[in-house]
């Protein structure tokens, strides 16, 4: 089985992150980046399953020349090769016309499985891995908090609010992760020696036949226009126990969907 | 000091594994004097036990420096995990791989890379411990067996589940010149005679193993000698050595971690209307902790590449353990106070710091001895 794992360089969520000044895009030259969390539960899912049936995993990364890092760090966890899209038009892509990219170059991978975080720390849109299903003609499940494969079938149990649905798919599909899945590795010095020795493929929008006019801030569906600080936080609600202080705080906790 | 891309993302791996896994449940641990396996289960599936042992025995193909990186980090965070890990490489499975022969190598390496045993090193007796070569646990050779009488004390890693051996230097004859000829013999945990008596109630390090020893009767075959009979005093000189770069490279890494919990809290702590950081008293003292951590890194960066060069380091290893030791109590002291009342309690990492702190003054060699080990270098 081939599975390609998706991963994406992104500041760090628990460090102090901004918008650029002059075109309100993520601030990635000063910020501390590091692999987008949910990633790494998708890389630990392949190698499971890896483990389990054989096969190869490649990570795929569109971003610039400084996701080399994170490529590194993805693949010192025991991936076998990587594919990085980088490309300078590329700054600014919408969720649409990375989808676009990103599928030319599945297209040229022939994964079995294609597994994603279920969301990015810095977009947390959520939507890409249903458009990269959408554009490729294959199944998109997401959302997911087991994943099985049995043959050319996955079965997943999709999270959500209420409990969790079963949903079945064959191969080749689109799987999205949580971090309930699993527990990722934290990378041996063994793999980290590896890593430096495994391929990774570089590919321009050129190499893959998108135009630089349909992605990149010109291309974008969707703009920025303008940002600022979030607004501190307000005083928030105070309960008052006047015998019913133990009702109000579950109706809270029930609106905010912890109980 | 520029660490190469490798080291670098190995100490951040290791510093991960240590913030996000051990930090959250070490306390709980030390607090009911329990030994974390599950957590050692996960740095022996990271490879931090094989780290300088080479691949054909299942180690990571590193060297010691990448070992004591690996302490450092872990050691910032708790030290309980940080000496099982030293005691288990350095101490514990260092002697196999540097002085056994391809059988023994073949027979314990494997598992022992892999964390998924440990083994450890009986040399300190309950009457003999700086004066090391003063032994009196003996083995006599009985046909094809050795026959060990005597006892072990303070024993780190001894007595855990997962531990399948001791390395136990006995005195096995007299020398020409009428010294003792000690020797080092294996004997595997469960050979009936050796009994492992109950933990010790520590100070610190509560979340780690160690047991006084007995030995009585005990048989082992002729084959478990380690290396040539009458080496033990040149052997566990050697290991000793090596680990006082690895014990730097803990004390280092217990220093540091005072310096990051002290700078931590010195932000949020108010007081007189101000951050506590807001005083120059303060400042100073987080900036003397800040200076004591990085020379005694440097300290230990050289013995270590001075070892791995090939090159003497005796005295390197010796200055290192010194300072680091040094630091690390100094910071301890220092990090407790500027946590005031909270340092006191057991709950704050600083509190643990500063019970963890002192015995790195005293294991593998005490300051007294590192600094008599560097007098004897300087031919005094
Ligand atoms: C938690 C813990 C774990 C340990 N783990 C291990 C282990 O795994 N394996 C092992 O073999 N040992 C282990 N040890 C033993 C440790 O290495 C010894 O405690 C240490 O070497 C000191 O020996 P001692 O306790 O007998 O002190 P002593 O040797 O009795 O020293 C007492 C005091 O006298 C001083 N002194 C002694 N000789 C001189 C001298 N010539 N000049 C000046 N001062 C001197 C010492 O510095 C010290 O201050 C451990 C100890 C502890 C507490």
């Amino acid at each position: 089985m081939k599975i390609v794992v998706l991963v994406k360089q992104v500041p760090d969520s628990g460090a102090e992150r901004s918008l650029r000044a002059d075109d309100n895009t993520v601030d990635r030259a000063t910020a501390n980046n590091v692999i987008n969390e949910m990633d790494e539960y998708a890389i630990e899912e392949a190698l499971r399953l890896k483990e389990a049936h054989g096969g190869e995993v490649v990570i795929l990364t569109m971003g610039p020349d400084k996701a080399t890092d994170s490529i590194r760090k993805a693949l010192s966890m025991g991936p076998d090769a990587a594919v990085h899209v980088v490309d300078d038009a590329l700054h600014g892509s919408c969720a649409i016309a990375t989808s676009k990219v990103l599928a030319a170059a599945l297209a040229q991978q022939n994964a079995d499985l294609i597994i994603a975080g279920a969301e990015s720390t810095d977009g947390r849109v959520q939507v890409l891995p249903h458009m990269l299903a959408e554009r490729l003609g294959i199944a998109a499940l997401t959302g997911a908090r087991k994943l099985t494969v049995d043959g050319s079938t996955l079965t997943v149990e999709r999270q959500t609010d209420e409990g969790y649905e079963v949903v079945t798919a064959s191969t080749p599909a689109v799987v999205s992760v949580w971090d309930t899945i699993n527990d990722p590795r934290y990378p041996s010095f063994k793999g980290i020696m590896a890593a430096k020795k495994k391929p990774v493929q570089t590919l321009s929008l050129a190499d893959l036949g998108v135009a630089a006019s349909e992605v990149g801030l010109d291309g974008a569906t969707s703009a920025v226009l303008e940002h600022g600080k979030r607004p501190p936080r307000t005083g928030g609600n105070t309960v008052e126990d006047s015998g019913d202080g133990g009702v109000k705080l579950v109706e809270f906790l029930a609106t905010e969907k912890f109980v | 000091m520029q660490l190469n891309d490798e080291y670098q993302a190995l100490r951040e791996a290791v510093r991960e594994f240590a913030v996000e896994s051990v930090a959250p449940v070490i306390g709980d641990f030390y607090e009911r004097h329990a030994f974390p396996y599950d957590l050692i289960r996960q740095m022996g599936k990271m490879g931090l036990f094989g780290l300088p042992f080479p691949t054909e025995f299942d180690g990571e193909g590193g060297d010691y420096f990448a070992l004591c990186l690996a302490l450092e980090e872990l050691a910032r965070v708790d030290s309980s995990v940080a000496i099982t890990l030293e005691a288990a490489v350095s101490l514990g499975a260092m002697p196999i791989h540097r002085f056994g022969t391809e059988e023994q190598k073949e027979r314990w390496l494997p598992a022992l890379c892999k964390g998924e045993k440990l083994a450890a090193f009986g040399l300190t007796e309950p009457g003999f411990g700086s004066d090391a070569g003063g032994t009196a646990t003996r083995a006599v050779l009985d046909g094809d067996q050795w026959v060990i009488n005597g006892s072990k004390a303070f024993i780190t890693n001894s007595g855990t589940d997962i531990t399948c051996l001791v390395t136990v230097t006995a005195v096995t004859g007299t020398n020409p010149d009428g010294s003792k000829e000690l020797s080092t013999i294996i004997v595997p945990s469960g050979t009936p005679g050796f009994t492992v008596l109950p933990g010790y109630s520590k100070v610190g390090w509560c979340a780690s193993d160690t047991h006084e020893l007995a030995f009585d009767d005990v048989r082992v075959p002729v084959g478990n000698l380690l290396g040539e009979r009458g080496r033990g005093f040149a052997q566990f000189l050697r290991i000793l050595d090596e680990g006082r770069i690895a014990i730097a490279a803990l004390s280092v890494g217990l220093a540091q971690g005072c310096v990051d919990e002290s700078i931590r809290y010195a932000r949020e702590r108010r007081a007189f209307g101000r951050s506590i950081g807001d005083f120059q008293a303060i400042q100073f003292k987080i900036s003397e902790m800040e200076a004591r951590a990085h020379v005694a890194r440097l300290a230990y960066y050289d013995a270590a590449e001075k070892m791995l060069a090939g090159r003497p380091f005796k005295k390197e290893a010796a200055i290192a353990k010194l300072t680091a030791s040094n630091a690390a109590m100094d910071n301890a002291r220092d990090a407790t106070q500027i946590h005031g009342g909270y340092g006191f309690m057991n709950e704050f990492p600083v509190g643990r710091f500063y019970r963890d702190a002192k015995i790195l003054e005293i294991g593998e060699g005490t300051s007294e001895i590192q600094k008599l080990v560097i007098a004897r270098e300087l031919d005094l």
